[in-house]
């Protein structure tokens, strides 16, 4: 570990994390703007991947899986996996991505 | 598969436990406790998702959401992720000042947030939608009120966190003890980040 008063342990230093925590808000700011400006048939699609790279930045950056171990990884995308699978599922069922 | 080990025991060493996994039991407990916790909010979620158009006589999702307002809680919530992070990174530095700074930082936005959460439910009551008043009401509630829960203890496991810091009452390792925190924190924000999305930015 360096003596660096700014250096993380786990090999993010805090100016990094900050950065993470603007590229955040600027993609909520998107996310907020779909509300105001017609995205057309890009409006669902866009949506669902800022959320996805949100939740993703924020798992593997402030929560430092990226640079933790691999088993924690595997526990959290195991029972994220199985949610989805059983919740995607659940929906199919009752028929909900059937318009 | 080596070098994996090799940092498995260095992480460890780190902090000081030895365990068959080279892993602190406590960290690795958070992380079963945190993929559960993906199985409960994915049903709320998947409920939320079915019954969000059944209004009956109450009023309409998007008749009644205030974008502007949620949008501002959502900014708060992402950015204590990044107090918490800052907080985490100080613990690990051995700073207990500024961990207990940005603590306190990362508690007061949760607060906000809750009180927002608060705002924007007797403001729906007020037009019309009560927990039994349709099943979006019911599922509304019951989704945002289980998040709104676990931010207050989130505000709570940081408020007792910046108190037993305060008299040195940590006897293992102090930077754990925050990180542990500050994974159920993110884990929080992470929820809000698929919420806000689902629930409210994308009309029934």
């Amino acid at each position: 570990m360096s003596t660096s008063t700014e250096q993380h342990e786990h090999g993010m230093t805090d100016a990094g994390y900050i950065k993470i925590a603007i590229i955040l808000a600027a993609i909520t700011a998107l996310e907020v703007s779909t509300y105001y400006v017609d995205f057309g048939p890009l409006f669902m699609p866009s949506l669902m991947i800022m959320m996805v790279v949100k939740f993703v930045m924020v798992v593997s950056y402030f929560m430092h899986l990226k640079f933790d171990s691999k088993i924690f990884t595997f526990l959290f995308y195991t029972g994220l996996g199985l949610a989805l699978f059983v919740y995607i599922t659940a929906l199919a069922t009752f028929k909900f991505f059937i318009s | 598969m080596a070098e994996t080990a090799t940092h498995t025991a260095d992480h460890a060493s780190e902090h000081g436990h030895e365990t068959s996994t080279g892993l602190t039991n406590n960290k690795l407990a958070m992380w079963l406790f945190l993929g559960s916790e993906c199985l409960l909010f994915g049903g709320l979620i998947s409920t939320y998702m079915l019954y969000r158009g059944r209004v009956s006589d109450g009023p309409h999702p998007m008749a009644i959401f205030d974008i502007p307002f949620t949008s501002v809680s959502s900014f708060v919530l992402l950015m204590s992720s990044l107090t918490m992070v800052l907080a985490v990174s100080s613990a690990q530095r051995g700073d207990d000042s500024r961990t207990n700074l940005w603590l306190t930082i990362t508690a007061v936005l949760g607060a906000t947030f809750v009180g927002g959460q608060v705002y924007e439910f007797t403001a729906f009551i007020r037009e019309g939608l009560g927990f039994s008043t349709s099943l979006f009401g019911s599922s509304f509630y019951t989704l945002t009120g289980f998040h709104g829960i676990h931010v207050s203890v989130g505000v709570l496991m940081l408020l007792s966190t910046v108190g037993i810091i305060r008299k040195n009452k940590i006897t293992g390792n102090k930077a754990e003890v925050v990180e542990l925190v500050g994974l159920y924190w993110h884990f929080v924000d992470v929820v809000w980040i698929i919420i806000f999305t689902l629930v409210y930015l994308i009309p029934s």
